[in-house]
């Protein structure tokens, strides 16, 4: 696909959990705790007006749902700051700092006077109703391969409480008292969060949207990662998440949330372009076809009343809409496996129907075909004409066609702006509308905040070695090959491999190799690298560093100490009492078991004088050129215990003095 | 506006105003954004942009440069009107607004929570109480309750008496928590009525979309609507966003600064829970609605004071108030209600000059009793009136209220120690601690 030509543009968005000691308006850990449940809490969330006068439209959609929450408390590791029971204490400054430090490495301007910010999210993820973020820094950039990226903000703000699927709750709730229990089961529309992710604090940190390139964008969200990790970060998975947002020219803005896996940016990109592209041709059509979506609800009960459709007997109600000019279109697929119908039914199953039937695969589902036909004869529709039909309760299949009918007059002008979760095959799902500004009101329980340039200063002069400065820096210093120190920093080793070298006289390139490649390798062959300490790998280098193994052996001595920590780990929970578990894994004997330990270089010196004297006489003969057989019966008899130069140069002393 | 000194200067000489969108560049970098207000008393040389992301931010005016973009209007707040259609098959309910934390919304002027709503934008953004009850709604005040005063109280009191009259089945009194339970025993104590009175509030601001208001709103409703003809306060019960309690007027304290379920019973029970506006009755030991004609008394003595006794206290307090002329004193005595002894000679003399001293506990749960010790038995001779079971803001208001009806002392203790609203119990059940 010609990424140019369709106007392809695209942004990143990235959150990333900072690595502070307490959460950003309260003095709890921020850290995920899966200990049993000590208190749970059930809200209703209502959406409000903003300053502005306006409700905001994504959260008028949440809001439309009616959802109830319970919220997972903890006695001592979270407080009442998270559950909304006391007001947010003040903004932490040590996450204030790291978030100017980051701003900093990204060339940001800081802004002069922190505002904290509730953006209204009524999905319930906050116990308020609202997210805590504050704008700190806006206008940088990186420089990428492919050219400048403009970074437009950096947001100060705090992560939502984590949701907790339901199988996963009951199990802990069974370790309750039965009365809770039975609340639970007696209230399966609440969803259910923890409370411990609430509050940790996160950068959010977006680019604009001029990134025409998928593999761009890759790269981007490769070298902001890189960037982050140079800081105090989380690290580990769910630590950091990207959002994309994506448009072509003809299209319209859409926020991909929860991007998981950068590989699949691409393929993501191109589902994307091909949906908006196939609704933009629906929006042809129905133009071209003078379509009309009728606003009429009409009560079709009577029509299924024998149905055979087990879905239609077990509702109340069947109720449908008329779409003149919409026949053939909401079977159309607009990207892998999602049809236009598939839009519209996500829409509908905001209001808690779990789908809908339309004219374009009916008869299914056990419709029969005679009864749609009497549908169509009972709706008078004509041959271009389609009908959706929602069977439930007669409200909540009122309100499900009105979504449907919102969603399909929104065909006519072409891609709505939404915000879509990011789905592990690529494609997308509706979630809610994008929300606008009016999402956002002031929070007026947390002090205004002056940044002054001192603080500022003090910061930048303090600011961590980026990846491509740590990188030139460990070429020049350690005369490492390009590609060893790129792999080094790529991978985040630089650390381990300077506290190694700085330790121990130990060739460079030998180590660099190891952590450039080596560790990959192990990796590849599905070992456990957590496992070893820097420390054991620092011993298996000072056996180099002493000539005791050859560099050769460092990978399988490695190696087997992996393997015999894995064990160790496993039988360490059947049997405990192995006090000298140590020795099993000390290098020097893991090597000697291994029979790498090399022979010192007195038996070597005697080895080759036994082979010298052994043959005097081929030497006599040969002179200089008897070194290359006697060099082969050498280093048989060292049994490739001993360096191969070492030997080769003694052996050509020998040869010379007898010559 | 609310720009003062550099920053009033500043703006006005580029001709901008709140509301209208602007660009600001200095040094290296530029913003675009919506001029907002700034709190009144700061002159700090900042100015408040709303930019186009939504995020509010402070830019210093130092070496910076305003140019206008588009005028616009001053944001307001505003919600479509209701339509309200009388229905003559539901009962009607007052609702009386004083402000606090259930009718404020965000001033921009300061960045604080205000009480700035009327009590019809109450029922606009709480549309749902329609469905329960014909509404009729009244601003009285718009203030904090830490700013309420006795005399506030004589006017709320005339006015739900207004409304009983003019044929309220029941009046809702939205009202700040903090000062919500002097309130509720005020109006225990000056009006008799044959509908319920119901005093609710919020503990989080109807700003937000977790707001304990809406479900306190309802459930006073409800309880407006109930067979409970007394004064209650109608709070959380709970963490939860579940169900309130009704508590009586003269037994219920703020107990908590920041938790929703903040309103417990001190030495009593709730009368009632209240669910989505549907009231089950606890106990039965209440005024019944029409059980009493509506009488309205609320003649108030506003020279009172509380004292609360420490380690260390000088009788100086005590002096202090009887030169100023104070016609009665509540004390805060420690544990069954005691006072040190070098009070003694000040209490005296507040008994000689006609002075009403009261005795309640800072344990706040229990009952004083001043035979105990030798040092109760010598306050009592000192003319001091013991407060029994009362809570001692109770206590206090009743104080108040008993030198509104007369000046003699002997009348006085007499108020004080006849039970008029539920305020004093002979009985202290194991259930009344902590409940």
């Amino acid at each position: 696909m010609n990424w140019d030509d369709i106007g392809l543009k695209m942004g990143l968005e990235i959150h990333q959990q900072l690595n502070t000691k307490s959460k950003l308006f309260c003095p709890c850990p921020t850290e995920l705790n899966d200990d049993i449940i000590d208190l749970d809490i059930k809200r209703k969330l209502r959406p409000t007006q903003s300053e502005l006068g306006q409700i905001d439209r994504a959260a008028f959609a949440e809001s439309k749902r009616k959802l109830n929450f319970n919220y997972q408390n903890f006695n001592y590791k979270t407080c009442l700051v998270e559950s909304d029971d006391e007001p947010p204490h003040g903004l932490n400054e040590e996450a204030l700092d790291l978030s100017i430090t980051i701003a900093s490495l990204l060339n940001m301007k800081i802004i002069d006077e922190v505002h904290t910010m509730r953006k209204q999210v009524i999905d319930g993820s906050n116990t308020g109703g609202f997210q805590r973020t504050s704008l700190i820094a806006t206008d940088g950039f990186i420089d990428t391969p492919a050219g400048r990226v403009v970074i437009e903000n950096l947001c100060l703000e705090e992560d939502a409480a984590r949701r907790i699927n339901k199988t996963n709750v009951s199990k802990k709730q069974s370790k309750n008292t039965s009365k809770n229990k039975k609340d639970f089961n007696d209230n399966n529309d609440f969803t259910t969060f923890r409370l411990d992710r609430l509050g940790i604090p996160l950068v959010e940190i977006t680019t604009d949207p001029s990134i025409h390139h998928p593999d761009q964008i890759k790269e981007v969200a490769y070298i902001l990662g890189q960037i982050l990790r140079s800081t105090n970060v989380k690290r580990g998975q769910g630590t950091i998440r990207q959002d994309l947002n994506i448009s072509i020219a003809k299209g319209s803005r859409v926020e991909l949330k929860g991007v998981q896996n950068l590989d699949l940016i691409p393929e993501m990109a191109k589902l994307e372009v091909d949906r908006q592209q196939n609704l933009i041709k629906i929006q042809e059509e129905l133009m071209s076809r003078g379509a009309v979506v009728e606003e009429e609800i009409h009560d079709l009960t009577e029509i299924f009343k024998n149905s055979p459709s087990k879905i239609i007997q077990s509702a109340k109600t069947v109720k449908g809409i008329v779409l003149k000019g919409f026949n053939g279109l909401i079977g159309l697929e607009i990207q892998k496996n999602r049809r236009f119908g598939t839009e519209l039914a996500t829409y509908a199953k905001k209001t808690g129907v779990s789908g809908i039937f339309h004219t374009d695969e009916l008869p299914a589902y056990g419709i029969e075909s005679d009864e749609t036909e009497a549908m169509k004869k009972h709706l008078n529709i004509g041959e271009n004409d389609a009908i959706v039909i929602v069977a439930h309760d007669r409200d909540v299949a009122t309100s499900a066609l009105e979504e449907v009918i919102l969603r399909s007059k929104m065909a006519f002008d072409g891609v709505p702006e939404e915000t879509r979760k990011a789905l592990e095959d690529g494609t997308s799902e509706y979630m809610r509308p994008l929300p606008t500004q009016n999402r956002m009101y002031l929070e007026t329980d947390i002090q205004l905040f002056k940044i002054n340039e001192e603080r500022i200063k003090v910061i930048s002069s303090y600011l961590p070695e980026l990846p491509n400065e740590k990188k030139e820096r460990i070429i020049k210093q350690y005369s490492l090959s390009e590609d060893i120190a790129n792999q080094i920093v790529r991978r985040g080793y630089t650390e381990d491999f300077e506290k190694i070298i700085s330790g121990i006289q130990v060739d460079s390139i030998t180590l660099g190799s190891f952590f450039a490649y080596s560790i990959q390798e192990l990796k590849r062959e599905g070992l456990n690298l957590d496992l070893i300490e820097l420390e054991l790998i620092t011993n298996v280098f000072n056996l180099l560093k002493d000539n005791k193994i050859s560099k050769d052996s460092i990978y399988e001595i490695i190696k087997e100490i992996i393997i015999r920590l894995d064990e160790k780990s496993k039988n360490h929970n059947v049997n405990d009492k192995n006090n000298d578990k140590n020795q099993d894994i000390d290098p020097e004997i893991v090597a000697q078991n291994l029979g790498l330990i090399l022979i010192s270089d007195d038996d070597v010196k005697d080895i080759i004088l036994f082979v010298v004297e052994k043959n005097a006489k081929m030497i006599e003969e040969r002179k200089m050129a008897a070194l290359g057989p006697l060099m082969g019966m050498a280093m048989k008899e060292l049994k490739g215990k001993a360096d191969g130069k070492i030997v080769n140069q003694l052996l050509k002393d020998e040869i010379e003095k007898r010559v | 506006m609310g720009y003062k000194g550099s920053s009033e200067n500043f703006l006005n000489k580029s001709d901008v105003s709140i509301g209208d969108t602007v660009l600001i560049e200095k040094n290296d970098v530029s913003y675009e954004g919506i001029l907002l207000d700034r709190s009144e008393d700061a002159d700090d040389g900042c100015i408040v942009l709303k930019l186009d992301s939504g995020y509010n931010i402070g830019v210093n005016i130092n070496n910076a440069t305003i140019g206008l973009i588009e005028k616009g209007d001053k944001p307001k707040i505003s919600y479509k009107p209701v339509n309200i259609e009388y229905d003559d098959k539901k009962l009607d309910i007052s609702i009386i607004s004083t402000g606090g934390t259930v009718s404020s919304i965000i001033d921009y002027k300061t960045g604080a929570v205000h009480p700035v709503f009327t009590a019809e934008d109450l029922l606009r953004s709480n549309p749902e109480l329609l469905d329960l009850a014909n509404i009729d709604v009244k601003a009285l005040y718009n203030i904090l309750s830490e700013n309420m005063k006795p005399e506030y109280w004589v006017n709320s009191a005339k006015s739900i008496a207004d409304e009983v009259t003019s044929g309220a089945d029941g009046v809702v009194v939205a009202h700040g928590t903090d000062t919500m339970h002097f309130t509720s025993a005020a109006l225990s104590f000056m009006i008799k009525s044959p509908v319920p009175i119901v005093v609710t509030g919020a503990q989080r601001s109807s700003d937000r979309p977790s707001s304990d208001a809406h479900l306190n709103l309802i459930n006073s409703v409800g309880a407006a609507k109930s067979e409970i003809a007394e004064v209650t306060v109608c709070m959380h019960s709970t963490l939860n966003d579940d169900y309130c309690d009704l508590h009586r007027g003269t037994k219920v304290r703020k107990m908590h600064t920041s938790r929703r379920d903040t309103f417990r019973s001190i030495d009593f029970e709730p009368l009632a829970n209240v669910k989505e506006g549907k009231v089950s009755y606890l106990l039965n030991d209440f005024k019944k609605r029409n059980q009493e004609d509506l009488v309205l008394n609320n003649k108030i003595e506003e020279k009172v004071a509380i004292v609360k006794t420490y380690p260390g206290i000088s009788s100086e307090i005590i002096n202090y108030h009887i030169d100023k002329g104070y016609k009665g004193l509540l004390i805060e005595g420690t544990g069954l209600g005691h006072l040190p002894e070098n009070l003694l000679d000040s209490i005296k003399r507040a008994n000689q000059e006609e002075i009403a001293i009261v005795m309640t506990s800072q344990c706040i749960y229990g009952r004083v009793n001043m035979n105990v010790y030798s040092t109760g038995r010598k306050l009592l001779n000192a003319g001091i009136i013991s407060g029994k079971d009362m809570i001692p803001e109770v206590a206090f208001v009743k104080l108040a209220w008993a030198l509104g009806q007369s000046s003699n002392i002997e009348e006085v203790k007499n108020i004080i120690q006849t039970n008029l609203a539920g305020e004093l119990n002979e009985k202290s059940s194991t259930k009344y601690f902590l409940n």
